[in-house]
């Protein structure tokens, strides 16, 4: 079964963004704080991430805070909330070619 | 030690008070846009056209910011900038890019004034690196070193650099323009997969002036560049060039990003009307406001006039006995070193392709290395090719071994200049909002899978070249090997094409079978390697040759034969 196959099963999506100033990618946390790290996102159900999307565009457009804030699947890997792409995988990490770098680097 | 004296330098462009006041007053400009966005005062809708004009990209982990090489022409001194830039507010490295510009791939927005600012100390910039608008002017990485010149093309390079700089009425262009030129016959610039190549040639009376060839590009739609003047003088050079523009201007595609190149408006045209249309332009144009006077193109030969070269014979004993005791250092001499039109002296191409490596990726301490040879052994200068390497372009050949036991000490010493290991690939999906797939992986494996020196001399001239979607940045549509990543539900998938050409017999690849995995992808490309040797014909015959005399078929058979 795909990773997309999958994720249309787990139905979780978590919002996303990079921050304005420094360009880091962020995630919508618990809360409506945002987080650096993808295991702090908050996953929410598919029915409900266009709602929760829209506000947290709103706000952090208002606040100058993020651009380019989307949402994306989230599936379920040994029990561990994984984004359902490769893009996504790399944006929460880092470059698979310099693992001394990005996130997966902290 | 046979190091240049001190203070002896190749010429390079360097800003008069005019071009200093003018980045200056951008920056300043840059700095309270950033202020204004970070504010609230400029949107994100507002800000994004200004933030890519100046070089000012949102990539896939950070913001990314495009240097300006001009036709990849730069000092020590500027590379060293580069390098502590690099340092400071970047991740200690930089990406050299098919356009022979610089890229720092972790960039803040709120540094970014400050960047612009030690950028200026040193007569550089980010302004039009991205955006609908003429980008870098590129031409051949040997300029004002090969014995081929018929022009020196920094020269026609920076005429259009000041040009098209905030040139009033191409700032909005229907999509990005790119323009090389060549300024020998021998095209090291790839002029004919630009919007516009200029290629130097000389007439029946042996004056020197430029084939224009216009519509040529990759992307989702490559087309080769079709010749729409064979000879325009060098005092009309930029009168023709402003007549393509305004025509493209005119008649451009601005509904479609997709159809906005100036390739496709050359295709649907056709290349009759469009000629016809840029020759009615070219002619109300033509006068003393556009022709180029010669005491200009004078003053700008001035910046570039050759270094102080020594008189010296041509054959130098000290390379001969290095050669001879060394076979590393023969080989690399034998593959990327090239002839200079003085003697004594040659041309050294530095890979930035170890094998296993990622192509076009310098650490800071190499790029400040770099510095100290060029300031050593090639009068201050060196050159970024598009091929995403660096070229030292006036080495005494006695300097030559001495150079490459340092480049070798820090792994810039590769062997591979034109070679399989030879790789051009984009950032792919490791770096980039709009790849499909990565690109660096597979450039690593296949550069790993072919390491050996020996073995890469034995297979010859065969450029492979990698892109993570189709915008091509990878030019994969022109290696003789090309790759093209794809997303097939989810999975990383490449597909390969054989036979395209960068050179000026342009032509682009042909797609061999179905997409396969990265794994397959290496296995593929040693098995079209291994067709390849048990056909040619001798030894002498290039990869892109035999595959023109026996056809794609015995390639097609072994890969997919299990299939």
């Amino acid at each position: 079964m795909s990773a997309k196959d999958r994720s249309k099963e787990g139905s979780m999506k978590a919002i996303t963004a990079n921050r304005l100033r420094d360009g880091e990618v962020v995630f919508l946390g618990e809360g409506g704080v945002w987080v650096e790290s993808f295991a702090e996102a908050a996953l929410f159900p598919r029915a409900e991430a266009d709602g929760v999307l829209a506000a947290a565009k709103e706000k952090a457009e208002r606040e100058q805070f993020g651009v380019d804030i989307y949402a994306f699947e989230v599936v379920e890997q040994d029990g561990i909330p994984v984004p359902a792409t490769m893009r996504e995988r790399i944006r929460t990490a880092g470059p698979t070619v310099r693992l001394d770098l990005g996130k997966q680097a902290a | 030690m046979n190091h240049i004296a001190p203070g002896a330098r190749a010429g390079i462009y360097h800003y008069d008070e005019i071009d200093r006041q003018f980045v200056a007053e951008r920056v300043e400009q840059f700095r309270k846009q950033v202020d204004r966005r970070l504010s609230g005062e400029l949107t994100e809708e507002e800000f994004k056209p200004i933030r890519l004009m100046n070089g000012l990209y949102l990539q896939l982990h950070a913001y990314m910011l495009r240097i300006a090489v001009p036709y990849g022409v730069m000092s020590a001194t500027q590379l060293r900038k580069l390098s502590a830039i690099g340092r400071r507010y970047d991740r200690g490295y930089g990406h050299f890019t098919t356009r022979q510009n610089l890229q720092y791939n972790w960039i803040k927005l709120e540094d970014t004034p400050a960047i612009l600012h030690e950028l200026a100390e040193v007569d550089m910039h980010a302004l039009q690196t991205s955006g609908n608008c003429v980008r870098n002017v590129t031409t051949d990485p040997f300029v004002g070193a090969a014995k081929d010149e018929v022009v020196d093309g920094r020269v026609y390079a920076e005429i259009l650099r000041q040009w098209t700089t905030m040139h009033p009425e191409f700032t909005y262009l229907p999509r990005k323009f790119k323009i090389a030129i060549s300024g020998a016959e021998s095209d090291r610039a790839a002029v004919r997969i630009h919007d516009v190549g200029l290629l130097a040639r000389r007439n029946d009376k042996g004056e020197a002036g430029f084939s224009f060839y216009v519509g040529g590009g990759l992307g989702r739609s490559p087309f080769v560049g079709k010749l729409v003047r064979e000879w325009v003088a060098q005092e009309d050079f930029v009168a023709y060039l402003e007549a393509i523009l305004r025509v493209y201007n005119q008649y451009g595609r601005r509904d479609n990003i997709y159809k906005a190149r100036i390739k496709i408006l050359v295709h649907e045209l056709g290349l009759e009307k469009f000629t016809q249309e840029v020759e009615e332009e070219f002619a109300r144009l033509r006068g003393p406001k556009y022709r180029l006077d010669p005491e200009v193109v004078d003053a700008i030969r001035q910046h570039f006039a050759p270094p102080p070269f020594e008189e010296l014979p041509d054959h130098s004993d000290a390379l001969e006995r290095a050669k001879a005791a060394d076979p590393a250092f023969a080989n690399w001499l034998a593959v990327n070193v090239a002839e200079h039109k003085a003697p004594g002296y040659a041309i050294a191409t530095i890979s930035l392709k170890p094998a296993g490596g990622i192509p076009g990726d310098a650490t800071c301490e190499q790029m400040d290395l770099v510095a100290d040879l060029a300031e050593r052994y090639s009068f201050g200068e060196l050159r970024v090719t598009h091929v995403q390497n660096l070229v030292l372009a006036h080495v005494k050949k006695d300097d030559l071994y001495d150079l490459w036991k340092q480049l070798d000490a820090a792994e810039l010493g590769s062997a591979n200049a034109g070679l399989i290991g030879d790789i051009i690939a984009c950032p792919g999906l490791d770096y980039c909002a709009l790849a499909n797939a990565r690109s660096i992986p597979l450039a690593q494996a296949i550069s790993a899978r072919f390491a050996d020196p020996v073995r890469q001399r034995t297979i010859g001239e065969l450029g492979i070249k990698i892109s993570g979607c189709i915008n091509a940045c990878g030019h994969h549509h022109v290696g003789a090997i090309g790759i093209l990543g794809v997303d097939k539900k989810g999975t990383e998938y490449y597909q390969i094409t054989v036979g395209g050409d960068p050179t000026l017999t342009t032509a682009i690849g042909d797609i061999l079978g179905p997409a396969v995995t990265e794994t397959e992808a290496v296995d593929a490309i040693e098995a079209i390697v291994d067709v390849y040797l048990a056909n040619r014909s001798g030894e002498g015959e290039r990869f892109i040759d035999t595959l023109k005399r026996v056809g794609h078929a015995p390639f097609k058979e072994r890969i997919y034969a299990a299939d």
